[in-house]
């Protein structure tokens, strides 16, 4: 009996991220959850601009590369193009939450019947480091060199609770991946965001609160403990919005 | 012969694109083309087709990006302030090597100008517009009827070429009416194996994409993308040449100002001064080969333009400065007149 293996959905190209990078592990809850649900074949994924932006060269399904930000632009017109494929996008906060936030904001108010998996870790990590929009308040980055103050910056932004405000959106999941029950969490949320467009639903979008050891300057065990200690108790855990239990019109 | 309708020129195009086999557009509200996003949202609908009225020109043209990554035809039209918007998905759209059918109804500029008829986006559209070494396809209509076919023609180009096609109208051309014989419909025959339709498990994945890190592969990219732009230059240059096989003086216009011209240049005919007209239908690829042609003969070219002399750099580079080019314009919404632009081959055939 085979108990564990690599989810066909990934290709044999070694990740480029840092060691102790949560990308890894989230890039696998998607594989697993396109493999479980045997959709590789029908599945296309846009990457973004940031640590994952050559996510193309990791899955195994059809992937566009898009411009920074605009992930759920390039999405809604594959998915207008091609109502029967599965279409997500995997962007990080400054991706999403910060120059495409546009782009998030009227996905989500159209129901676009997409998957979106948004990767939060605090802090710009292919550039080197700056603050994101959801660095938290006091955190030094390259360009919050005394840490965030938000008198001057203002606030991070609760991606979350922001978008489950909006009438349009499926469902709206925040996990994490910093221990192995949030893991397994995680996993069946990003399962439930693409079953969801199986099945019609709409847009689906799953936050995972993540971590940057090297950007943060932490070995990876003590990104894991601030991600526990700071991140969590910002960013709260939970199912913000499912309408799934809903009839579809 | 087909029955001619009256329509107005942004309509021409509309409809146009559907009998292209476009079935995808998205645009963001914008004067003066307004009448095409107006005519395909009622249209599309009726047709099985997808109008999306977009939250902003980024997000339009990166839906276009989408849709051409899939394989399939589809259009989005703004005027000048929209496009400078566009100007970064227009590189991606390059990088990636997409097709797509891009309008421009030109108004005045710079900044958010006015809403009037312009011409002073030629640089944009020849030049660039965004980042990076690419070109675009740039097709100049001068009638509603020429909005409808160069719109059949840009799709076919962006298919046949792996490039992204600019229909470079202005607010003229736009807002007029004119019969139009609508062209018959067109089923798109270029195929596209590397359209992301999902593997199927059949094959490898397709990859869209504009990023590569390793420059000696970028450049590789780069080279092979401008021998595709060579063939384009050596094949599909179109113009109209009219009275300009004997001119004395060549006048260079395309649009609404190669409409205004060719009044001016029959006037002069009636008066005794050997004028002629080129209006190149293509500005990218420009035309060169009629202007050479014509500056073996001819002692004095005029650019009739609305700008502030943008084409004539063209104009110049075509007859490698060999003859004196002049601008004939006016700016701001404003359109020269026949009588201006026969007071301009006057005062050429004076010289």
């Amino acid at each position: 009996m085979t108990v564990f293996e690599k989810p066909k959905s990934l290709t044999d190209a070694p990740f480029h991220y840092c060691p102790g990078c949560t990308h890894g592990i989230i890039h696998r809850l998607v594989a697993e959850a396109i493999d479980g649900l045997g959709i590789e074949g029908v599945t296309v994924g846009v990457a973004p601009v940031g640590c994952a932006v050559m996510a193309y060269n990791y899955f195994a399904c059809d992937m566009v590369e898009a411009a920074h930000g605009r992930a759920p632009a390039v999405a809604t017109g594959l998915k207008r193009a091609m109502p029967d494929r599965i279409v997500f996008t995997y962007q990080g906060d400054g991706d999403l939450a910060s120059i495409g936030m546009a782009e998030t904001v009227h996905s989500a108010t159209r129901n676009e019947n997409i998957t979106v998996i948004f990767v939060n870790n605090a802090i710009y990590g292919m550039t080197g480091g700056q603050m994101a929009p959801t660095s938290l308040p006091g955190q030094v980055t390259q360009t919050s060199p005394y840490g965030r103050d938000v008198k001057t910056v203002g606030y991070p932004i609760r991606v979350c609770e922001m978008l489950s405000q909006l009438d349009g959106p499926a469902y709206i999941e925040r996990v994490a991946v910093n221990n192995v029950k949030n893991v397994r969490n995680a996993g069946k949320a990003i399962r439930k965001a693409f079953e969801n467009q199986i099945n019609g639903r709409g847009f689906s979008l799953v936050e995972v609160v993540s971590s940057c050891p090297t950007n943060w300057g932490m070995t990876p065990q003590n990104a894991l403990r601030w991600v526990e200690e700071n991140m969590i108790p910002y960013y709260p855990l939970g199912v913000f919005k499912d309408r799934t239990a809903e009839e579809v019109k | 012969m087909a029955e001619k309708v009256l329509m107005k020129g942004n309509e021409a195009i509309a409809e146009a694109a559907i009998l292209a086999g476009c079935r995808h557009y998205f645009g963001y509200p914008i004067t003066p083309q307004t009448e095409i996003a107006a005519y395909l949202a009622k249209r599309m609908p009726k047709i099985g087709g997808c109008f999306l009225q977009a939250e902003s020109e980024i997000a339009a043209i990166n839906m276009v990006y989408g849709v051409a990554s899939a394989g399939k035809r589809v259009m989005t039209s703004s005027s000048s302030p929209g496009i400078s918007l566009k100007g970064e998905g227009l590189s991606y759209l390059a990088g990636s090597d997409l097709p797509a059918l891009v309008v421009n109804v030109q108004r005045g500029g710079p900044g958010l100008g006015g809403i009037q008829p312009s011409q002073s986006d030629y640089f944009q559209a020849t030049r660039g517009g965004g980042h990076g070494d690419y070109r675009m396809i740039v097709l100049a209509p001068a009638s509603a009827q020429e909005m409808a076919d160069l719109t059949i023609k840009g799709f076919d180009l962006a298919d046949n070429y792996r490039v992204t096609c600019m229909l470079l109208a202005d607010g003229t051309m736009g807002q007029m009416m004119e019969p139009v014989e609508l062209p018959a419909p067109v089923e798109p025959s270029v195929g596209k194996p590397w359209a992301v339709t999902g593997t199927e498990g059949k094959r490898r994945h397709n990859i869209i994409n504009s990023l590569s890190l390793v420059p000696e592969e970028l450049e590789q990219l780069n080279f092979a993308r401008f021998e595709r732009y060579a063939e384009i230059e050596r094949k599909e240059p179109m113009w109209e040449s009219f009275m300009a096989e004997d001119a004395d003086i060549v006048v260079v216009a395309f649009g609404i100002a190669a409409r205004v011209s060719k009044n001016a240049v029959v006037a002069a005919r009636e008066s005794g001064i050997k004028a002629g007209l080129i209006r190149p239908i293509t500005l990218w690829p420009f035309p060169k080969q009629p202007l050479a042609e014509a500056a073996q003969k001819a002692k004095h070219f005029i650019s009739v333009e609305l700008s502030m002399g943008q084409m004539i750099e063209d104009v110049q580079l075509a007859i490698r400065c060999s003859r004196p080019v002049t601008l004939c314009n006016r700016v701001g919404g404003m359109i020269p007149t026949p009588e201006q632009v026969l007071e301009s081959i006057r005062s050429a055939n004076r010289r």
